[in-house]
């Protein structure tokens, strides 16, 4: 299954409440983003599982600063 | 000596003793005199639990009790006992809105279908005798108290301490204790399989315990061992706290 950066960053975005959409690109330092918290490390881990079939740990987390980070990681998963 | 503890000439049958808190419990339980039957489905790491109890005639029975003849199995090989003690379980941390049929079911399988399944037939087949004692090793999580990213876990917790209840009351007629132990954080295998908690995070709960430290398993077995024990003759139906005082 191809993986567009689009998408994946419209999944990302998709598990936050508050953060308006537009903070939400390839490029955006997600653990700097005011409402990142440790459940929401865990949202997107379950949110990578059932899109992508891909179980990434907190490492994975850890070692991506941009969404663009995670998505490589996850891409080369699949 | 006086000693209102000791389990000299209890047959103890103790499920999940390969690791953590089963393993803890069986060590001490030798200590006190029992003669145990440990099950577990790692046949190295129950081995090496054999291997350290005290005393002799203890035997060991590999066993996947999610697996259906095997657990058949199991219960038509063993004697009747006058305690048992349940130590099975996986933790899975999921938030709600990913707690899909597979992950509920993967933890209810283990957590609640199991223990059950396993006090059910042993009872049925009179391998639990009279005046014996049951003991669940249950949680804080969903009995006591609840944590985000915990709710299945939780929930499989809390319908074990609802049928903890059931049978205290119901096999009391048998004069068959059912108790369950909820330990707070335990330092054991369980709370570091897979991600479910970082290192950091663990660190982080700390503050939340009064007594300033996480629990060890040996904390947990020795109440298990009260409930094993004709100390607690007059007990059924209980949920022993031992949490460091988390929940107060």
């Amino acid at each position: 299954m191809k993986m567009e950066i689009k998408k994946f960053v419209k999944e990302f975005a998709d598990q936050f409440d508050e953060t308006d959409i537009s903070e939400f690109s390839n490029n955006t330092i997600f653990k700097k983003l005011d409402e990142w918290s440790s459940l929401m490390a865990l949202s997107i881990i379950c949110m990578i599982d059932e899109e992508y079939d891909v179980i990434v740990n907190g490492d994975a987390i850890i070692n991506s600063d941009t969404i663009q980070d995670l998505f490589n990681l996850v891409k080369t998963k699949i | 000596m006086y000693n209102p503890f000791s389990l000299k000439n209890k047959n103890i049958f103790i499920a999940g003793a390969s690791s953590g808190i089963g393993k803890e419990t069986a060590i001490e339980c030798a200590k006190l005199g029992a003669k145990l039957v440990i099950s577990g489905r790692n046949k190295d790491r129950l081995r090496n639990t054999l291997d350290i109890l005290e005393g002799c005639n203890h035997k060991m029975v590999i066993a996947d009790l999610l697996n259906k003849e095997e657990l058949l199995s199991l219960v038509d090989e063993v004697e009747p006992f006058d305690g048992l003690v349940i130590s099975v379980g996986i933790r899975l941390v999921s938030p709600f809105i990913f707690d899909n049929r597979k992950k509920l079911d993967k933890v209810f399988n283990s957590n609640f279908f199991v223990p059950i399944e396993l006090i059910r037939l042993l009872v049925k087949y009179k391998k639990i005798k009279k005046n014996s004692s049951i003991v669940l090793v249950s949680s804080v999580g969903g009995v006591f108290v609840t944590t985000s990213g915990s709710s299945i876990y939780d929930a499989s917790k809390a319908a074990l301490n609802s049928m903890m209840k059931s049978c205290a009351k119901e096999l009391s007629v048998k004069k068959i204790r059912v108790n369950s132990v909820n330990p707070g954080l335990v330092d054991t295998p369980l709370i570091h399989i897979g991600d479910t908690m970082k290192e950091e995070q663990i660190k982080s709960t700390l503050k939340d315990y009064p007594l300033g430290r996480h629990g060890k398993p040996i904390d947990i077995a020795h109440g298990i061992i009260y409930l094993l024990s004709d100390a607690s003759s007059w007990v059924t139906g209980i949920t022993l706290r031992i949490d460091g005082g988390l929940v107060i």
